[in-house]
Formats: structure tokens, sequence, C-alpha cells
């Protein structure tokens, strides 16, 4: 479509705007761009015959090309799809398809949630606060830091209070925070009394300015109880350097489990109990989170007395292998630096190779009210059973949702897998996220479903709803999307 | 083509009634015996408002004259609140958001009894108080300063403008607060006050400010080719006062002449409060709010 200086007319309003070229209309939901009306916030739809990579094929209605494959390649999303749900009304799109011999409605809504939050797994061992700290964006408190899980730091953000019932400021931002991160985008979070962190979905966690890069195994100790056994006979002493607990295999536990000899170590830090030390160093982005460049810093003099003599070998590791470096104590007994042999680097991989990524992770949890289900069906209680009774599917744009046990509907989804700005807002403030329900046409109708009001995929890709126009094609984000 | 309806959808907890359509979009609330009928006459209200507005809309975009050729309501409030701005710039427009929200709130309450009900239209608000009910107003933008209102006192609306929003402003502060008699009143005011804020001439900071001209921005815009405000940099107190100075004296003059309790000027984290001089207890501010300084 070549660029076009000439403003077009926006009939999707009264107002009908006439906008030129890279501007949008009064609403700032309509623009034109080259020479095209769109909407800004198009409706998704999953098509699972675009592979992963292909450029996105928007489609007009007048353009689509009349291929759609089978139906059940396709998915319309409520992204972009707009509310309307009063009670007199039905939902946006009411869709009719068919899979695998079954008639299949999937009824589309964007729902409007005031009571919803997200709840954020850390992959850290790091501290970020004490359970029951409030959590803050921009000074306002949007959530706190509940239990934690094994390896994971867990806070829970929103809920209707921080959305509603505090100051509107408290309100807004509370909103503004549960959109970015649930769209993905990278959040500024402090805890009191506590650290400060940035969190994105999929990403690894930035504490107090720092990228965390790997879930540790362990602190010192735990990595030497982890793979003390696999160092018997391979070296005289180890060493693992961590911020918080630094371990020695021939001191700890462990090590006397299988008879380790005494080495005449002596550690610069406060010892804990046998083989554990605190404080070694200052913390910071050397060896094992602490500020160390050279590991040597750490170690005092050798005692012969208490078995060290020349040609002990040692090994000085950081919690997430990350750092490494193999020494021998010399006549004078002052450890020097060797190239490390090979089977003692294998241990080393493997302290790497069993530490996870550290990870953010963003899980949506929202209920689906009453007025939503209104514009679904006539009597709302029976899509409530459905659900429950697993009739009826739900997903939250296109990806499958976990339905908790119990009362109403309430829903938690990963949002890493649902597609890019799925979530918007309204200014009350609430969260404004897509839901879709999936059920079959003949259990549709028994439950008061607004049979009349069921449209083909085929029928919409061509005519479009009466709030969207225009859709844009997307392969689903996760593979094994069964839609 | 089909004609567009604006969309319904009632937001939880509360079931306040939200109304979509094209730009506008309207949060209305409604206590008291007969709210159910109230949201039903908002609805009706809404439903063929913009399509009638808009065939009036290439008029409403001129620049303002003293005769009066309207013919929707909305449109002839617009006039009406935008009068009396003597030779500056103004057209109708700059009370569009107030003007429909008075409207809606008049079909709301028409023959219905109700304690309290307000229409919010993106921040420009017209309300409705039974005798005896207050209402209290926090304002985010104001450093959640809370406007108390009573029924005794003669205001029902309150808008804010500011060069940020979604609208244009010819002047450089974040947001400027009125209340009034009704929110059309507000509208204008806090637009034309807002636009006085500003730099004086040949100001050294005066290059910490960008500008571009509306129509670059929107060119269906009324203020045609005049600079509006894109950007504000950092600005030392000094210069902040100046403008503030050249807003409060505007704002003075608009009080002065209009039905208008008084309006709150922000320019980055200092805040001016004009007017307000009969009813000092309206306003209450945060205690640990940054620079607060009350006109004398």
């Amino acid at each position: 479509m070549k660029k076009n200086d000439e403003k077009i007319r926006c009939d999707a309003c009264p107002v009908m705007c006439y906008i030129a070229e890279g501007q949008s209309g009064a609403c700032d939901r309509y623009a034109n761009h080259d020479g095209q009306i769109i909407r800004l916030d198009p409706l998704m739809i999953l098509d699972r015959r675009i592979k992963a990579g292909d450029a996105i094929k928007p489609f007009l209605g007048a353009d689509w090309d009349g291929s759609i494959g089978h139906d059940h390649e396709v998915f319309v999303t409520a992204i972009g799809s707009g509310t309307t749900y009063p009670d007199y009304k039905p939902a946006p799109f009411i869709v009719g398809r068919h899979m695998d011999d079954a008639d299949f409605v999937t009824v589309v809504s964007e729902a409007i949630f005031s009571y919803c939050g997200v709840k954020i797994k850390i992959d850290t061992d790091r501290h970020l606060g004490h359970e029951g700290a409030i959590v803050r964006a921009n000074g306002e408190a949007v959530g706190l830091v509940i239990t934690s899980e094994y390896g994971s730091q867990m806070l829970s953000l929103g809920g209707v209070d921080h959305l509603t019932g505090g100051s509107k400021a408290e309100g807004r931002t509370t909103c503004d925070t549960l959109m970015k991160l649930c769209n993905k985008e990278a959040v500024e979070l402090s805890i009191d009394d506590g650290s400060s962190v940035v969190v994105q979905a999929g990403q690894p966690p930035i504490v107090d300015g720092k990228k965390e890069y790997r879930m540790r195994v362990g602190c010192g100790s735990a990595t030497i109880g982890m793979f003390a056994s696999q160092w018997v006979g391979l070296i005289d002493e180890v060493v693992v350097v961590d911020d918080h607990i630094t371990g020695v295999v021939s001191e700890h536990q462990a090590g006397k489990v299988l008879d380790w000899p005494d080495t005449g170590i002596t550690i610069k830090g406060r010892r804990s109990t046998p083989g554990r030390y605190f404080q070694v160093a200052k913390p910071g982005l050397g060896w094992g989170g602490t500020d160390l460049e050279d590991p040597l810093k750490i170690l005092g003099d050798w005692r012969p007395a208490k078995g060290a003599k020349p040609g002990l070998t040692i090994l000085m590791v950081s919690t997430t292998g990350e750092h490494s470096a193999y020494f021998v104590l010399d006549e004078d007994l002052t450890p020097q630096p060797q190239e490390m042999p090979a089977a003692l680097k294998a241990s080393v991989d493997l302290i790497a190779e069993n530490c996870e990524p550290a990870l953010c992770t963003v899980m949506f949890m929202g209920g689906a009210g009453g007025s939503l289900r209104s514009g679904v069906t006539k009597n709302p209680i029976k899509l409530t059973e459905s659900v429950q009774s697993r009739h009826t599917r739900v997903t939250c744009g296109g990806v499958d949702a976990y339905v908790w046990p119990g009362g109403g509907i309430t829903v938690m989804v990963d949002v890493l897998k649902m597609p890019d700005q799925s979530f918007g807002y309204v200014p009350t403030p609430a969260l404004v996220a897509p839901l879709e329900f999936t059920v079959r046409k003949e259990d549709y109708i028994a439950l008061g479903g607004h049979e009349t009001a069921i449209r083909s995929i085929k029928d919409i890709l061509t005519t479009g709803g009466e709030y969207s126009k225009k859709s844009i094609a997307k392969p689903p984000a996760n593979s094994d999307h069964n839609a | 083509m089909a004609a567009s309806h604006p969309q319904v959808a009632w937001l939880p907890p509360d079931q306040r009634l939200h109304l979509s359509h094209g730009p506008t979009d309207l949060i209305i609330k409604a206590e008291g015996k007969d709210s159910h009928h109230a949201y039903q006459q908002a609805i009706t209200a809404m439903d063929t408002l913009l399509e009638d507005l808009v065939k009036e809309l290439p008029d409403l975009r001129l620049k303002i004259s003293a005769e009066m050729p309207f013919h929707h309501p909305v449109a002839q409030r617009m006039h009406r609140a935008c009068l009396g701005y003597g030779t500056r710039f103004i057209t109708p427009m700059a009370a569009v958001a107030g003007a429909i929200a008075d409207y809606v709130l008049d079909a709301m309450i028409a023959g219905n009894d109700l304690t309290k009900a307000s229409v919010n239209n993106g921040g420009d608000i017209a309300f409705c108080l039974a005798e005896g009910q207050k209402a209290t107003a926090v304002l985010a933008d104001m450093n959640d300063a809370r406007i108390h209102l009573h029924s005794g006192h003669p205001w029902r609306g309150m808008a804010t403008s500011g060069h940020g929003g979604r609208s244009f402003s010819l002047g450089i502060a974040d947001a400027v607060l009125v209340i009034a008699d009704q929110a059309s009143t507000a509208d204008a005011a806090a637009t034309m006050i807002a636009s006085a804020v500003h730099l004086p001439n040949h100001h050294p900071e005066a290059d910490r400010i960008q500008t571009a001209p509306a129509f670059s921005l929107d060119s269906e815009s009324d203020l045609g080719n005049r600079e509006v405000t894109t950007h504000v940099g950092e600005l030392s107190l000094s210069a902040i006062t100046q403008a503030l100075d050249l807003g409060e004296i505007a704002a003075q003059a608009v009080i002065s002449d209009k039905p208008i309790a008084g309006a709150l000027i922000r320019v980055k984290d200092h805040i001016r409060i004009v007017g307000f001089d009969h009813h000092s207890d309206i306003i209450m501010l945060k205690e640990e709010s940054k620079l607060w300084s009350i006109s004398q």
C-alpha cells in the first residue's frame, strides 16, 4: 500500500474523524496507517497455520484470502474484542465452529477485572524481604511478600483493596503495575526493609541493581553436601565460596562422613558450625556474590601441624560454578595457581549445570464476575457450573487457564504464554483482560446460551465485529495449544 | 454502514456504569431510590448524543462569537461556557468534555429520587447532591488533595486541564483543576487558565520547553497552527514561580467573573491555590505535600 497524504475518514463512531497519515482519531483507538484505518488494538486471532517467526498477516474483511483451513487451526481470542456485556446484550463475538465432529462455541469478550492480581515467583536465594513486607511501586503499596517456596521468593500483588480501597494514587499505580507485569514488561518494585527488584516475566530478576544469573543450587555448605562424594580422591581440599555461607569440605560434616583428612586450612571469616563460614567478604559482583576477584584473599596461613604440606591440591569454586581456580601448595605452603585437571573441571561444570537460570514468573489471577457471565448466557450460574465441571474450557488470550476448585470462576494463567499487549485498563482503575469460554454447542444451548448470536469464524473474518473491523492473525505462543 | 452505538459495561465492585463511544468514556454513579431508572436514562441519553452533536462540529471548532448559532443542548452549553474570555482565542471545543458530562447528568437525574449522582468524563465531572449530602473528591493530579463538597455550596462541576493529557495545551501547567457551578464552566476555565501558565517572554529557560503546531499532531485540531506544549524539561524554582504567577493572574480574573469557586495550578511539584475565598473548608491538603502556596 503506497504512502498516502490524503486524510481518510474513519467510520467507527459518529464523530467520523478525517485522519491524516500517521495520526490517530479523537478516540486514540483508530489511526491512519499507510492509507488504511486500523484499530490500534486489533482483534487477535490465533492461526496455527502461520509458523512461528512468519510475518504477521493483517487482514481486513475484504482482503481476506478466503482460506480458513479447518476450524481447529484458528482460534478467535478476546484481545481487542471490546466489551459489551450488560445484562441485555450478548458478548461481542459468539463464534460457532466445527471441531472433531462436534460443534463448539467460543464466547469472546474482554473482561474488566477489579478483583484481580498477579502472583510472582522469583527464582533466587537472595533475601528480598521478610514475609508480610509491603511491596511498593513508585512508593505506593501494591502488594506484599508471601510465604516463600523452594528456591523462590513469592510476591502477591493487586487485589481489590490496592486497586480501589486505598488512595487514588495507590489504585492507579497498582493498576499500572499489574498491567505492565501482565504485558511482560519490566517493573521496578521495592520491598519495605528489603531489596529493590526489577521483575519481568521470563527474565532474570535484577536485585538491588544486580542481575541474577543462576539460582544457586544452595549455599556453599549445601554445595559441599551435594558434591563432596564426587571430589573424594580427586583433590585434597575444596572451598566453595559464597556470599552467604562459604563451605570447606575437610572441616564440613559431609567431609567428616567421608573421612576426609585435615588440611590445616584457615579461613578469614566468621565460623558458624564446622566447615561453614559467614562473611568471608562483602557482597558484590565477584565470586559467589561476594566482591572477591582473588579468592586467595580469604585464606589465612596453612598449619603444618594440622595437615598442611607441600603438594596439597586445592579447588576453590563459587556456588554457581561460574568462578573456579586450582592451586597447589609450594615448599613455603603458599598456594600457587596451576592449570585445573580435566576431571576437576568436569565437577565444576556439574555445579554450573545444576544451577537453573534465575527467572521471574508472573501469573495473572482473576475471577469472572456476574455481569460478564450474563453476556455469555441467560443463566449465569449454569456457566459457572459448566466451567467447574470442565465442560466449558476457559482460556485467556487463547492460553489455557488453570481454574481454581471451589466456588466461582477464578483463573490463573502464565502471562508469558499470552500474546503481546493482551492486557489493558479502564480508569476505575481495573484491568481489562481477554477471556474466552469454549463449550460444545449443545451444552452451550443447554446452559442458556444466546443461540441467535452465534456466528461462524468465516463470517467474523469477513464482516468483523460491531467494533472490530480489523483483525490480525498470529501463531499461538504455546506450540501444544489445542484450540 | 450500520450505526455504531455506545458500549455499555458495569464495573465491579459497586456496579458503576461505563459508557464508551468513540472518544467519550463516561463513568457514571447514581445512588438513591431511583438509581436504576437513572442509569437507564443515562444510557438512552448517550445513545444518540455523539451522532447528533457531530452535526454541529464544524462550527464548534471555530473561534467563538457572541451570537449563538447552535441547536443541540450540548453545543449550546459549550458555547455558553466559553463566552466571556475577551479577545483570547477560544473555541467551544474547550468545554466539550464538561458539557457532555453536564448533559448526561441532567438526563439522568430528571424525574428521579436520588441522593447523589455523578458523571465523570475523563476527569471532567458533573455531579448532583441532594440536600444535606456531601461528597469528597481526591485529586490524584494534585498530590492527593481532597475537595469536600456540600449541598449547601453552589458548586457542582470540576475539570482538569494540562499539557500532558489527550487535549493539547498552549501552556506548561501539568494540571489545572477548577471547581465551578457546572462541569462545562470548569472545563473552559481550566483550559484557559492552563494556557496562561507559561514563562515570561525571553526567559532564559524558554529552551527547556518544546512545542509543536497543533496541526502537526492532529490535523483536525481547533487550535490550528498555534504552538502547543509537547515537553517541559527541568525548570528552576524561580521559573516555576513566575509561570505560576502568570497562571494566578489569569485565574483571579476568571474567578471574579464567573461562577467558579477556585483553581489549583500545578507546575512540576509546585501547586498554587487561587480563590476559594469564602469556602476555605473545601480544600484539605495532604500533610507531607510539597510546596503549596496560597494566593493572598
